[in-house]
């Protein structure tokens, strides 16, 4: 599991059968520093996009949760369609302990 | 498998059935000296870890066979707390 920010939509009209009804998003991986911290989104120069799949009505610049790989299918309107990404959960808040 | 030690916490409302009521921590994945190795990640824990333990985590599609036969989607889970660790340096 990843943290991640939505930065944007995708829209395909051919696609596979058992995509279609899917909302695909673009999302940007972040580190748990980033989001505590509130940067708006990864710096560019190391920013690495995906499409993801969206089960939780996530919405644009929201802080999400994805899945990756074979787990991607397991989340709850995934099961058996080809998916290598999704966002699983709206993130509210992350929370790292003090440096020691 | 790979150990580390939790360092934080994530909070969200909004997510699949599956993760509900799970706790999905922040790890970071240290070598046998305890020096950080690596990126920080999400874990979904299994047996109750808690802030600044050692852990071992399971990668890909075993890390959800905690909660077998349920499905859960993720692909990093804790499923163990370490008490010791022994690494005989040759």
């Amino acid at each position: 599991m990843q943290l991640a920010r939505v930065v944007g939509t995708v829209v395909a009209t051919r696609k596979d059968p058992r995509l279609e009804g899917k909302k695909l998003l673009i999302v940007a991986p972040l580190t748990p520093e980033e989001v505590e911290s509130g940067a708006r989104q990864a710096s560019p120069a190391k920013a690495n996009y995906l499409v993801a799949v969206d089960t939780v009505d996530a919405g644009y610049r929201e802080t999400v949760i994805i899945v990756q790989g074979s787990s991607a299918r397991m989340a709850a309107t995934c099961k058996d369609i080809p998916v290598d990404a999704t966002i699983v959960g709206i993130v509210d808040a992350v929370k790292l302990d003090e440096k020691k | 498998m790979f150990l580390a030690r939790v360092v934080g916490n994530v909070v969200a409302t909004v997510k699949d059935p599956a993760l509900t009521a799970k706790t999905i921590l922040i790890v970071q994945p240290i070598d046998t000296d305890g020096k950080n190795s690596g990126q920080k990640m999400l874990a979904l824990d299994s047996v109750g870890a808690g802030a600044g333990e050692t852990v071992y985590c399971c990668r890909g599609r075993e890390a959800s066979f905690p909660w077998y036969p349920d499905e859960v989607p993720t692909e990093t889970a804790i499923v163990a707390i370490v008490d010791h660790v022994q690494v005989q340096k040759a």
